[in-house]
């Protein structure tokens, strides 16, 4: 990618003890885009995030940002701020002071500190609450100062630390909103770490999904829930059946799979003959029916739970062959619910093309 | 001790016996020199008498205790521990900061090294300084092997104050620390991502924030310092005498309680100042407390 502010080569950072946090990433992070480091916690996404801030250096490779290779130079002298999980807003200093801190130090005249303090208070705003001390804001209001204290410098990327994991529910939701509005304002690149995957989906353009310290795949969210590439990302991004197959053979562009408990079919794959693969299927994809019907896959099962969810229901059917299927199944109508109840015999069916096909 | 009210009982068993001591060796001792230092020694048969006391006379002892003698010894014990505190807080934030930066596993060896001198006694550990400082001491052999000295190291002031911020050092190291290690590292973090060079964060954020730390080992050392006698009795001679020693003078070789007891009142007195003072900083500080 020509446009790259950041960009990460081959970065490896491991601690003592023989712990590698981070193994051989590369990524391109484009201009004014909203990036997001997903994962669980320990797959190296903080670590690989505070090696884009400074606060730590890499074991080896490269990081570029802004087209100069600063993988060794501190904190201070890169043109990144990060938001910090704990929000870190200095308890001594008033909410101006606070914003004015990383001005002042850098020696920025006062006047212009002054109209710049004022500028970022109004883009958060807390410009009523300039003269308080953190110890008397709420924790929402305390990360607007972080919000703030950050975006005064002007930086060319904004690093996010799992920015919304001390919010309440409805807090986080606003501040997702909030964030992602003040992205398009300011038109810096974000960066931000999570490890909730709604907020990685609702608020970013492109998601790196990070296991164990190696990235699995960098996509948009709408391509990582549709079309992810390993069993980890499918199964980490919403909630999916994963099913065991065996392939028989390669027809053209088709795989010939023998698929447990539900039999032979033919999907669209190469290259794996005799390889054990997984079958992955959102549940919402699946449907339920009590007549036996002509799709190309069809299961026959009895309904082992339903969990009624007001406008969903998730109804487990237990198969042959010890499958068992999540379906997700639309509320339509007032009266009835999932239509289904505990013990039926029903139908499980789906189309062969909202099956995909993982080989890792 | 959330639950007290609900356990009184097990609160007054805990709490009763300590209480007791507490006033029958502390509080009544106290009161009791609180009312010798009013009071005057006898006149029996126009002699001073050695044991009877005159209770309650009146302020004889104070109005001799701001004698310029006394209050140039007052005002010398002043400076000497406040350059002694200032000393321990000058090399005793750096090994705090080490500490707590140190690995988990060093940090217990890294403190028992600082309360280590503790179990030695204090007379042994002044007397290895005189071995240490004397004219054939440790230092001047050292030096004069690149031909330099034997300097006079003992007996004067700089002997006092070394010794002083040899013996008080823990004090100091220890509430530091407390205050260090539970500082929020991403404060620090914080200031560096923005822009704020290693000095500036150490002025600007670390100093603040570690203030009632600060405030808390210049009292611990302070306070000892200002009362001490034992330090410059040893190393001081005869012109490093401080108020302590003059305490020590009037209880012992003077017999002289009363006056010894309205020194120590008024020695007892600028302590509360300090603690006054320090009570002012926390109010206005909101750094971590200790």
């Amino acid at each position: 990618m020509s446009d790259a502010i950041v960009s990460i080569r081959n970065v490896t950072k491991s601690f003592g003890g023989g712990i590698t946090a981070v193994d051989r990433v590369s990524l391109d992070i484009a201009q004014n885009e909203f990036f997001a480091l997903l994962g669980p916690s320990g797959c190296g996404k903080t670590t690989l995030l505070r090696m884009i801030s400074g606060l730590e250096t890499p074991t080896s490779g490269q990081i570029i940002i802004a087209g100069e290779d600063m993988a060794f130079t501190p904190p201070n002298k890169r043109p990144t701020n990060m938001v910090f999980q704990s929000y870190a807003v200095f308890p001594h200093m008033t909410v101006e002071q606070n914003v004015a801190y990383g001005l002042k130090v850098t020696g920025v005249p006062g006047d212009e500190i002054r109209r710049r303090v004022g500028e970022a208070l109004e883009m958060v705003k807390l410009t009523q609450l300039a003269t308080r001390k953190p110890d008397q804001m709420s924790g929402g209001q305390r990360q607007r100062v972080a919000l703030a204290r950050a975006l005064v410098k002007r930086p060319k990327v904004l690093l996010l630390d799992e920015p919304l994991s001390a919010l309440d529910a409805k807090l986080r939701d606003d501040m997702r909103l909030e964030l992602t509005r003040l992205q398009e304002t300011v038109g810096i690149t974000f960066i931000i770490v999570t490890h909730d995957q709604d907020e990685a989906l609702s608020m970013a353009s492109r998601i790196a999904v990070m296991d164990r310290g190696s990235v699995q795949q960098v996509a948009s969210p709408a391509e990582l829930y549709e079309h992810p590439r390993t069993r980890f990302v499918a199964d980490f991004i919403g909630k999916v059946n994963l099913i065991d197959a065996r392939v028989h053979r390669q027809i053209g562009r088709k795989i010939d799979c023998e698929v447990r408990g539900v039999g032979r079919m033919e999907l669209l794959s190469d290259g794996l003959v005799g390889a054990q693969v997984a079958i992955a299927v959102r549940p919402e994809k699946l449907k339920i029916a009590s007549q036996e019907p002509s799709s190309a896959i069809r299961v026959m099962g009895k309904v082992r739970h339903v969990a009624y969810f007001g406008d969903t229901s998730h109804v487990v059917i237990e198969a042959a062959d010890g499958l068992s299927l999540s379906v997700n199944v639309q509320n339509e109508s007032r009266h009835g619910g999932s239509g289904v109840e505990r013990g039926q015999p029903v139908w499980v069916h789906w189309s062969p093309e909202d099956s995909i096909v993982l080989t890792e | 001790m959330d639950n007290w009210k609900q356990n009184p009982r097990v609160f007054w068993t805990l709490g009763l016996p300590p209480s007791i001591w507490l006033l029958l060796f502390f509080i009544i001792p106290l009161g009791f020199l609180f009312v010798m230092s009013f009071s005057d020694k006898a006149v029996i048969d126009g002699q001073i008498s050695i044991n009877e006391y005159d209770y309650l006379t009146g302020f004889s002892n104070y109005i001799r205790a701001v004698d310029p003698l006394y209050l140039t010894i007052m005002w010398k014990s002043i400076w000497i521990s406040a350059l002694a505190t200032a000393l321990c807080l000058v090399v005793a934030y750096p090994i705090a900061f080490g500490i707590c930066f140190a690995p988990n596993r060093w940090k217990p060896l890294l403190l028992l090294l600082v309360v280590l001198p503790f179990w030695i006694n204090l007379l042994i550990r002044t007397y290895a300084l005189i071995a240490v400082f004397r004219t054939r001491g440790y230092v001047n052999e050292v030096l004069g092997l690149v031909g330099l000295g034997p300097f006079e190291m003992l007996y004067n002031d700089f002997a006092v104050i070394f010794g002083l911020v040899y013996v008080y050092m823990p004090f100091m190291v220890l509430p530091l620390y407390a205050t260090i290690e539970r500082l929020d590292k991403s404060f620090l973090e914080a200031s560096l991502d923005l822009g704020a060079s290693q000095f500036q964060t150490f002025l600007r954020v670390t100093v603040p924030l570690t203030m009632p730390g600060i405030i808390s080992g210049v009292i611990l050392v302070f306070i000892p310092c200002l009362g001490t006698f034992l330090t410059p009795e040893l190393l001081g001679g005869a012109n490093a005498i401080m108020i302590g020693n003059v305490i020590e003078r009037q209880f012992k070789a003077a017999n002289d309680w009363p006056f010894g007891a309205a020194l120590s009142f008024l020695l007892m007195y600028a302590t509360f100042g300090a603690l006054a003072l320090r009570y002012l900083f926390t109010l206005r500080s909101k750094g971590v407390g200790v």
